[in-house]
């Protein structure tokens, strides 16, 4: 671990610049994505990446230069294209970072069970093989898929105020699904979709429980084809935490990254119906609605000791009972807004710089049962395990759809629905948050596919959630 | 090419007889430029180069991505090390009934290097063009490569100068105009000339917002309106994979269920086109009719499907997906766009489109960027952001009412891991009834 440290410190030191600050964040990579498909493994895709990206701080002005080439003259060589670009930009530069403070911090950051083997490429194909064959043979079944991939990531970040920040991680994604056809519909079922992902070892396969799912996946999905349309009109709406996430995700997360309020992303990721001035004021949400950055969950995806500008995480309420406290916004954010934030200044590699993001964005667990958040419904749909989202680019008007509905009446589960969308606005559908679960309805997800940024960029995000009930939401089906 | 060349000769004197394999390549050199209040916000230079090695030995294989420093010594250790890793995989998969190689040595070349502009100049340009707007965006620049070579002694090559300003310009209410000026080679006339006709659609955002209430409305779809809903429809729509398991939104189109406007003709053009001809499996790509007067014709089959489902590869990529696609044009001129929408929308952008039910090809999204309302056949007011849902086979079926003469280029400026070379040539659309839910 860290085999390379060594090395880079003492190139770091070697190297010769102008700057008046400047850093080099380093990134390994290692991963291998295994898969069976309809009983027949897939050949492995297995990745080795490296390389390391320098930025400079010259007359106030930053700029960064990444490269693959991490020998002493290839580093020296990028440093010099970073201040080459400060010099060239500094006639148009945006900021004045000359004040800006930078980290001097010293730490070391590991995944939990880092020490722990990962099963072998033999093992790992053997479990996905079997659950393949766990699959029930029935025509209807056209195809199904059994899914690992794991990623390694090492970093090490240095700067020239004193800076040595390292850390290492795997991240763990099992997957499952499994596609019904009836000679016209279509309907899938999986496991969590994408989103059943954590850090940690062979222990995260165990925790979402890929082994012995195929058989009530497949069922699942022959269900939703016999299943009628999810009906059209006002319901109160059941989350389950494999939909939360993406409803924290993008009606809560993007909204509040700060990059996107000081109007950064207008030309890609879009802005905000969230405004600087809103912080503090803005009653987002139901006073049921607790929110928090929280870096803190070991398993979870996005916790780490540093952001990868060198600043420390910690647990911070965003939102407090449904009160908007804080953005998503990093060191530099914070000093371009003269707002308070939180650290989640990441980049999803060495060869793209660091920008706001979501890191673990979580829901803090409430005091209800799941049997009590059903039973306290009387006109209602639970939905689960997102397929389709779509919003905005201020993030406020939405239609979001999930693979499973069930129909609540009286406070009983009834029958199963098929295409289970629901439409309406983030400013107002947090006010109408009205039940939230407890600790044992909360589960710790993630997704590994957050893009946003030019350049673009795709990063792993954490969120937590326990099951939420939402009052009068517009809910209705599919065509078929 | 000469370092890629020299890992592939390398590589072809390092494997046995047994073995054979194929060596992918990508690299490029890009300027970074983000730009928001017409200044420059974050700006930076990324040198990358990778490669793919795909080893078969006896009926398996596995592949590995390795990244490469630049230095020949270590990256043929990097590709060695890569290769003892893949000989050590091999024997723990089992033999893989759909492996289909091609045999041939085929050969492929392309460069392109005219000269890059001078960031500087660019700047410069920019600056003086967005004196009093908003302007946001991102420039892209620089040389990309990309490579391929097997032991059947097939090679292909591929390397490009470009670049792509992405930009948009705000309104002080919030509405905007999204542009773009991109290419080989900068002529800042042209880039001036590009820039003050998004300058003059940003006028028309200034009137009062039209606010208009869901329900169903004639619309102009600009052509990057149309991409969306295009490139949306590629997520699988024409994979062969994707068709066969039945989660292609175009199912009931190549079921012979449903079909589309006559109008609509659909081809996957890689000759002549931004992007390689070659994919990273090692085929040729082949020019592909897809649609064809509303029905569909041939699928993307890359040589996995094909071993699969008993078709002919034909160079698809690895996710079946186009990256050259071109609609046929229509016979609505320029000219006569807002005359013969009448009254209705006129569609500048659309964003964020997912599926509703993907079997029904029934899509959601958002309108973005320049929407205005338009009255007998006059631009009268930008509109609110709207929601649509609706299906593909009513958008560009029964109600698509006529495509126009003249069709736009438009390249993709994403840079997920590296700069892409996809692009679109695309008409606008009219059509006769689009629906607005929230």
């Amino acid at each position: 671990m860290f085999e390379h440290h060594t090395t880079l410190k003492k190139h770091f030191s070697a190297l010769r610049t102008r700057a008046e600050f400047f850093s080099l964040r380093y990134v390994r990579e290692s991963g291998q994505y295994l898969s069976v498909r309809k009983n027949v493994a897939e050949p492995p895709h297995l990745g080795h990446d490296e390389g390391a990206m320098l930025t400079v701080r010259l007359n106030g002005v930053e700029a960064y230069a990444a490269t693959n080439d991490i020998s002493l003259a290839g580093l020296q060589a990028a440093l010099e294209r970073a201040e080459q670009q400060a010099r060239r930009i500094l006639p148009h530069a945006l900021l004045d970072l000359r004040q800006q403070p930078v980290s001097s911090d010293v730490g070391d950051y590991l995944s939990p069970d880092l020490d722990q083997p990962f099963p072998s490429l033999s093992d790992c194909y053997q479990l996905l093989g079997d659950e393949s064959a766990a699959v029930p043979k029935d025509e209807r079944l056209v195809t199904w898929e059994v899914s690992l991939g794991t990623t390694r990531v090492e970093q090490i970040y240095l700067n020239s105020a004193g800076a040595q920040l390292r850390q290492a991680q795997r991240f763990v994604f099992p997957g499952l699904s499994v596609t019904a056809f009836d000679g016209s519909d279509s309907q899938t079922r999986t496991l969590g979709g994408t989103n059943f992902g954590q850090q940690g070892s062979a222990g995260v396969i165990q925790r979402f429980g890929l082994v012995g799912a195929a058989s009530q996946v497949a069922d699942e999905a022959l269900q939703l084809l016999l299943a009628p349309n999810t009906p059209h009109g006002p319901r109160d709406l059941l989350l389950m935490p494999d939909q939360m996430i993406l409803q924290i995700h993008e009606s809560i997360g993007h909204p509040l990254e700060l990059d996107r309020i000081l109007g950064d992303e207008r030309n890609y990721a879009g802005t905000s119906f969230v405004k600087a001035s809103d912080f503090g004021h803005l009653q987002y949400g139901s006073p049921l609605l607790n929110v928090t950055f929280d870096p803190d969950i070991p398993e979870q995806l996005a916790s780490y000791s540093h952001d990868d500008d060198g600043t420390r995480a910690s647990k911070q309420f965003l939102i407090r009972d449904g009160l908007l406290l804080k953005p998503l916004g990093g060191a530099l954010s914070q000093f371009r807004a003269d707002l308070p934030g939180v650290a989640n200044s990441r980049a999803c590699g060495w060869n793209r710089p660091p920008i706001d993001r979501m890191a673990n964005l979580n829901i803090e667990a409430g005091d209800k049962s799941l049997a009590q958040l059903v039973g306290g419904i009387e006109h209602g749909i639970l939905m689960s395990t997102n397929r389709s989202w779509s919003i905005d680019d201020a993030r406020n008007k939405f239609q979001f759809g999930c693979e499973w509905g069930q129909l609540i009446e009286n406070g009983e589960l009834k029958g199963v629905v098929k295409n289970p969308n629901y439409r309406a606005i983030s400013a107002q559908f947090w006010r109408k948050l009205s039940a939230v679960g407890d600790a044992s309805t909360f589960k710790v997800l993630g997704t590994p596919n957050c893009g946003k940024g030019e350049p673009n960029q795709v990063i792993r995000v954490g969120h937590a959630s326990p099951a939420c009930v939402f009052s009068n939401v517009d809910v209705f089906g599919g065509d078929a | 090419m000469d370092n890629f060349k020299a890992l592939a000769d390398w590589l072809r004197q390092a494997i046995t007889d047994k073995e054979q394999f194929h060596l992918g390549y990508a690299d490029e050199s890009s300027e970074f430029v983000r730009l928001n209040h017409a200044k420059v916000r974050q700006a930076g230079q990324v040198q990358q180069a990778s490669l793919n090695l795909k080893l078969i030995d006896a009926g398996r294989h596995a592949d590995l991505g390795i990244t490469l420093s630049g230095e020949p010594e270590l990256d043929r250790q990097r590709l060695a090390d890569g290769l003892e890793q893949l000989r050590q995989t091999l024997p723990l998969l089992p033999q893989d009934p759909y492996l289909l190689l091609n045999h041939n040595a085929w050969q492929s070349h392309n460069e392109q290097l005219r000269p890059l502009p001078d960031l500087a100049q660019v700047l410069q340009d920019i600056s003086l063009a967005a004196e009093g707007v908003d302007l946001v965006g991102f420039y892209a620049a620089g040389p990309i490569s990309r490579g391929f070579a097997s032991s059947e002694g097939a090679f292909g090559w591929h390397r490009a100068n470009s670049f792509n300003f992405d930009f948009s310009l705000f309104h002080a209410n919030g509405e905007a105009v999204k542009a773009s000026y991109a290419g080989h080679t900068w002529n800042s006339a042209d880039f001036t000339a590009r820039f003050q006709q998004a300058r003059e659609q940003l006028t028309f955002l200034g009137r009062p917002l039209h606010n208009l209430a869901p329900g169903q409305y004639r619309a102009y779809l600009a052509p990057a309106a149309l991409e969306e809903i295009i490139s949306i429809i590629t997520w699988g729509g024409f994979s062969a994979q994707a068709i066969a398991s039945k989660s292609s939104s175009l199912q009931r189109l190549y079921a012979g269920e449903q079909s589309l406007n006559p109008m609509v003709t659909l081809d996957e053009q890689i000759s002549g086109s931004l992007s390689q001809a070659f994919s990273t499996e090692g085929y040729p790509r082949e020019d592909v009719t897809l649609i064809s007067a509303g029905k569909a014709r041939g699928q993307l089959v890359n040589s996995r499907s094909a071993a699969e489902y008993g078709l002919s590869a034909n160079g698809a990529s690895s996710d079946e997906s186009p990256s050259a696609l071109q609609m046929a044009p229509g016979s609505l001129a320029q000219a006569d766009i807002l005359k013969q929408l009448g009254t209705g929308l006129y569609i500048s952008n659309l964003w964020y489109l997912n599926y509703s039910d993907l079997p029904a090809a029934r899509l959601t999204g958002m309108t973005r960027f320049a929407t205005f309302w338009v009255e007998d056949g006059k631009i009268k007011a930008p509109v609110s952001t709207m929601r649509f849902d609706d299906s593909v086979f009513q958008l560009l079926g029964s109600q698509l009412e006529a495509l126009t003469a003249d069709r736009e280029l438009l390249l993709s400026p994403s840079t997920y891991s590296q700069r892409n070379t996809a692009s679109n040539l695309l008409p606008g659309a009219l059509i006769k009834r689009l629906t607005l839910t929230l």
